[in-house]
């Protein structure tokens, strides 16, 4: 069974490296519009260095919702996700395994980026590793809530906008914790008690996320 | 008595008939005593003066919106558990009514809020909760009638109304440690009420009025629905023949 979802990880994996335009997109994506806030509200350092947290959050679940679309759609396209349906592996377990996948192409960039956005607003330098640690516990959990909704609107006609009704409600947990952890670090009473609620959050939806998007992805192909 | 004889449209869409018109008849009787209540014997309020009379709608409204999303969410999962095409019917009939009733919640919060705290919206916790609450049920109905096979809306729709209902606990404490302004629950089954019993009794019967409506409107409702899927059977045909 591991060497089923090794193979499907790496598969996954090995198709955004040949198509990393894909990767990219999504990365660019995050970049301007978090780039766009200081041209929206002014430069004004003081007001940049209190939105950061927020800003760099809300651009994430942007992003990160942008990307799903892919998640189901050229397997189900090309038949590769039937054949995951009847294979012998337990649906759930290959599902997880491509959520994993999912997250490594357009949720680990992000992470890694948000250090160097964070400095363009001016943020404090000694709680980036705060806001970073919050996006790394927080984006796998958006991209495990984002998987349902992808599952949900497999092939349905417009689906984008529908997905983002359906997951963005979903996301405000993530939203109001992931955000909140680097907002009470800056405050002085530290991270800490945010980022051990993403990780509760992060074990919570990994253990369930993947199963309803199991149940999800029968209905839809069925 | 066999329970599941009305598990079956045909058989529900007679007794939906006879008992819509009762319970509207009821919602009618029991709001309109609610609201003469309210407005006439309840005692005005020492600080909030005549503008706190809004809560005989607010809070039973408020109320109806997060039970109708339970009640919703059950007939969703005993739809998907045991594949039964009346639950998930029966989940699509309730969902409007409690879009209706987050809606007017938060409308009437918003009228109530302008007098007594000075702003028409605040990101207060049960505010904000109550809001992605009615993004919730328009996601639900947005999902519903994006899918053209009923089945399939009926089981993907069950899927999102219990990831909903897993969600709903952590989305009101998320916001509620993120922000709060709103005054406590003013009556708790644990305490002692800390306002007029008129006023406590003018809310219970407003409720009751809600739920009133609720069954009438879900059950109206879920007979067009039922017309609507078995339109290929052939008691609709009887039906509408004889109704034609």
């Amino acid at each position: 069974m591991l060497a089923a979802l090794r193979c499907v990880i790496y598969r996954d994996l090995l198709l955004a490296v040949r198509r990393s335009s894909d990767v990219l997109t999504v990365l660019l994506f995050f970049v301007i519009v978090v780039s766009l806030f200081p041209l929206g509200v002014g430069p004004d350092p003081a007001l940049l260095r209190t939105i950061a947290p927020g800003v760099i959050w809300v651009a994430a679940l942007l992003a990160s919702m942008l990307a799903l679309n892919r998640m189901f759609a050229s397997d189900h396209a090309d038949g590769t996700l039937e054949q995951m349906l009847l294979g012998a592996t337990p649906l759930g377990m290959t599902v997880a395994a491509k959520i994993l996948a999912h997250w490594v192409i357009s949720g680990l960039p992000l992470v890694l980026i948000s250090p160097v956005l964070a400095l363009q607003f001016d943020f404090p330098r000694e709680f980036l590793w705060t806001l970073t640690l919050s996006l790394a516990f927080g984006t796998p959990v958006l991209s495990l809530i984002g998987a349902i909704g992808a599952a949900l609107t497999l092939g349905l006609r417009g689906a984008g906008a529908l997905l983002s009704l359906l997951v963005l409600p979903l996301y405000v947990p993530v939203l109001i914790i992931g955000a909140g952890a680097a907002d009470a670090a800056v405050s002085g009473l530290g991270g800490q008690a945010q980022l051990l609620l993403l990780g509760a959050l992060l074990v919570f939806a990994g253990a369930f996320a993947p199963w309803a998007a199991a149940v999800a992805l029968r209905i839809s192909t069925e | 008595m066999n329970w599941f004889k009305y598990s079956s449209p045909q058989t529900f869409f007679p007794l939906a008939g006879k008992l819509a018109p009762w319970f509207g008849v009821l919602a009618a009787i029991t709001c309109a005593a609610g609201l003469y209540l309210g407005f006439f014997v309840a005692p005005t309020d020492a600080q909030q003066g005549d503008a706190y009379r809004i809560i005989f709608i607010h809070v039973p409204a408020a109320w109806m919106s997060m039970f109708l999303y339970l009640v919703m969410a059950f007939w969703a999962g005993l739809g998907l558990a045991f594949n039964t095409r009346l639950s998930g019917m029966m989940a699509s009939a309730v969902a409007p009514t409690g879009a209706l009733f987050t809606f007017l919640a938060l409308w009437t919060g918003s009228l109530w809020g302008k007098p007594t705290w000075g702003t028409w919206w605040v990101w207060d916790a049960r505010l904000t909760s109550e809001l992605i609450l009615l993004f919730l049920y328009f996601g639900f109905m947005a999902l519903q009638a994006a899918i053209d096979d009923p089945r399939r809306a009926d089981k993907a729709g069950a899927v999102l109304a219990l990831v909903g209902v897993v969600n709903i606990p952590i989305i009101y404490f998320s916001v509620k440690w993120w922000n709060t302004l709103h005054q406590g629950a003013s009556v708790s089954l644990t305490k002692a009420p800390t306002m007029a019993a008129t006023m406590l009794t003018g809310m219970a019967v407003m409720a009751f009025g809600f739920w009133f409506y609720s069954i009438a409107a879900a059950l109206t409702r879920a007979r067009c629905i039922m017309l609507e899927r078995e339109r290929a059977s052939e008691w609709v045909g009887d039906y509408a023949r004889r109704s034609a």
